[in-house]
């Protein structure tokens, strides 16, 4: 059965006794784009690491390749800079969200 | 004498096709916790109703040594049968033979009784209980649940589909009771999913139980994928013989009236709701305390419960009740709840089934989450389908009505024919904390003491505009009624909207935010 609290929930200034859902609860707090940094968009192992620290990077540039789904996807670059960390290396196997690259 | 042999040969035939996968494989199934194919239609039809077609359809795939493979009635039993008297189309697949698993013969039999259900105008019930597509049979499987698949969408609206999940209901096939209109579970019983946890995990890593994946609690509870949870088959089953008890057969005629009966006098409607707006309580109770025999039949109960929906009766007519929970996330209008009532009231427009509703919410839910996960879309799909049933629409101001949720609950605006409203009813724009530090921003500013000034402002739109009478004066409200009456004027309304005929214009069909 669904764990409900007893609680409150403001709306327009007016403060609502009331259950809070379980989703609501446990929603999660917004992050804002980061553009810089190179996520893994789906679960997977990393076949190939493209850049090094310190290297200078165009958008569009491949940065690494991520196995996933029976697809070798390419990971690139938004944005132009120079690459500030590496947080992988091939065969690495990678949840959602993580930061595999950062560029700034 | 031939015929008493060619009689004896039926009834030897018939008796090997009733074992289904065989004395081994039912065993399995009772292991389970779970019934044969035909033990559940006998349970959910009248005793002695059910007849059997089909029975003696066999498979004849080639490849793969299924030639040499003998599946008694291709693994679904298939059938009409009556429920309290009304006749019903019905298929069950059968999990001990093959793993209830689907190839051509096993869909065409499933198609052959929708067809029928469609052209008889009578509900079609299905139970689900397979492994999924039968492998060896190949595209023939794939071109079996596109045929189901098409055959639930031309019924979708003029006849009742049920789908019950007494099993796995996994891949493709979980998309014939997604196209249906009510989804019945039991407690580990039923498993539905696109993928299932083993592909998971290869794929992505993640380890999840079927259960924890695709079970009745998940579906009922997260993802609103079914309607109906129960702890046992037996459950589910009365469940299933309750609904068919309140709906219509089919689109073109009303749902059977039975004989009237008073609301139970221990709920007492003055006593339910509290003055204060911000106070919560059950409006389930409500329901109960206008409804005949306080009879109220609860669809999706555990799924966005700041929206209550579901079947009751008024004056011996099947209605559909819609009413804002306060008791939960104040009774918020959200993605879920939105999309939970937009369905039900599609349901009981499709259906000839009255809605009466009952509104007291603050509005939509703030957040980042909710609007991007689209609550501008979803909320629209409140305003599309009370805008566009046709059916008598009643509606019932209990407390708050503010913003855009009071356009959305079967306002004036959306053309509900009739509207009341309870003194505590407060429609406004919003609410008047909010209202008041709005307007009064300034004053509140550069006063002195911007406390005592905000509470006097606050007080001032209170008085003002926290309460039924602008909105009657505009006659968007059609009157203000004590909270005892509510049962007599609802009655009164439905009689008199009992012949409600709507002109509206020639389309093929609208657009909703899907």
């Amino acid at each position: 059965m669904e764990e409900r609290k007893e609680g409150r929930l403001i709306i327009d200034h007016t403060v609502y006794s009331t259950r809070i859902s379980r989703r609501f609860a446990a929603r999660k707090p917004y992050s804002p784009l980061a553009p810089g940094k190179i996520m893994s968009f789906i679960p997977g192992t990393i076949t190939e690491v493209l850049v090094a620290e310190g290297d200078e990077v165009q958008a569009g540039d491949d940065i690494v390749i991520l196995d996933a789904m029976k697809m070798k996807n390419r990971l690139k670059s938004h944005i132009s800079g120079r690459v500030l960390s590496v947080n992988v290396k091939p065969g690495d196997r990678v949840t959602k969200g993580t930061v595999l690259v950062e560029i700034t | 004498m031939a015929l008493e042999k060619k009689i004896r040969e039926l009834k030897e035939k018939r008796e090997k096709m009733l074992l289904g996968g065989g004395e081994e494989a039912i065993e399995k199934q009772k292991a389970m916790g779970k019934n044969t194919a035909r033990e559940r239609i006998m349970a959910i039809l009248d005793t002695g109703s059910f007849n059997e077609y089909d029975m003696f359809v066999e498979h004849d795939a080639r490849d793969f040594g299924m030639e040499k493979k003998h599946l008694p009635s291709d693994g679904v039993v298939i059938g009409t049968g009556t429920i309290h008297g009304n006749p019903v189309a019905i298929f069950a697949q059968d999990f001990t033979v093959a793993g209830g698993s689907l190839g051509l013969m096993h869909s065409r039999k499933i198609a052959k009784i929708m067809d029928h259900a469609l052209k008889m105008r009578i509900p079609l019930i299905g139970i689900n209980d397979s492994g999924g597509a039968r492998i060896q049979e190949g595209v023939n499987s794939l071109a079996g649940y596109g045929e189901i698949f098409f055959r639930n969408t031309i019924s979708s609206g003029v006849i009742p589909q049920i789908s019950v999940i007494l099993g796995p209901c996994a891949g493709g096939a979980v998309y014939s009771p997604a196209l249906t209109d009510f989804v019945f579970v039991v407690e580990n019983i039923s498993k539905m999913f696109i993928t299932g946890p083993e592909v998971i995990k290869t794929v992505l890593g993640e380890e999840i139980s079927m259960e924890e994946l695709g079970g009745a609690r998940v579906h009922c509870e997260i993802s609103g994928n079914a309607h109906f949870f129960a702890g046992s088959e037996e459950e589910c089953f009365s469940q299933i013989k309750r609904l068919i008890s309140f709906i219509p057969r089919n689109n073109e005629i009303k749902a059977k009236v039975i004989e009237a009966a008073a609301p139970d006098a221990n709920y007492d409607i003055e006593k339910i709701v509290p003055g204060d707006p911000t106070l919560p309580y059950d409006v389930k109770d409500v329901i109960r305390a206008v409804a005949d025999n306080s009879d109220f039949f609860e669809i999706q109960e555990m799924y966005a419960r700041n929206m209550v929906i579901g079947f009751g009766r008024m004056g011996g007519r099947t209605v559909g009740f819609v009413a804002n929970q306060p008791l939960e996330m104040a009774g918020v209008l959200d993605v879920d709840s939105s999309d939970k009532a937009a369905r039900f009231i599609r349901y009981c427009d499709a259906f000839n089934i009255p809605l009466i509703t009952f509104v007291d919410l603050p509005g939509y839910l703030p957040g980042i989450d909710q609007e991007h996960a689209g609550v501008i879309r979803h909320g629209a799909k409140v305003l599309y389908a009370y805008s566009e049933a046709t059916v008598p629409k009643l509606t019932v101001i209990l407390r708050k009505a503010y913003g855009g949720g009071y356009i959305a609950m079967s306002s004036r605006h959306l053309r509900a024919d009739f509207v009341f409203a309870w003194p505590t009813a407060e429609i406004a724009v919003m609410g008047p904390e909010g209202a008041a530090n709005i307007i009064f921003r300034k004053e509140i500013t550069t006063a002195a003491n911007p406390e005592e000034v905000r509470r006097q402002k606050v007080e001032e739109y209170k008085e003002k505009f926290a309460n039924p009478y602008v909105a009657a004066s505009r006659g968007y409200v059609d009157a203000v009624i004590e909270p005892s009456e509510t049962r007599r004027l609802l009655l009164h309304g439905l009689e008199v909207s009992e012949d409600k005929y709507v002109d509206m214009p020639k389309k093929k069909h609208g657009i909703p935010p899907f």
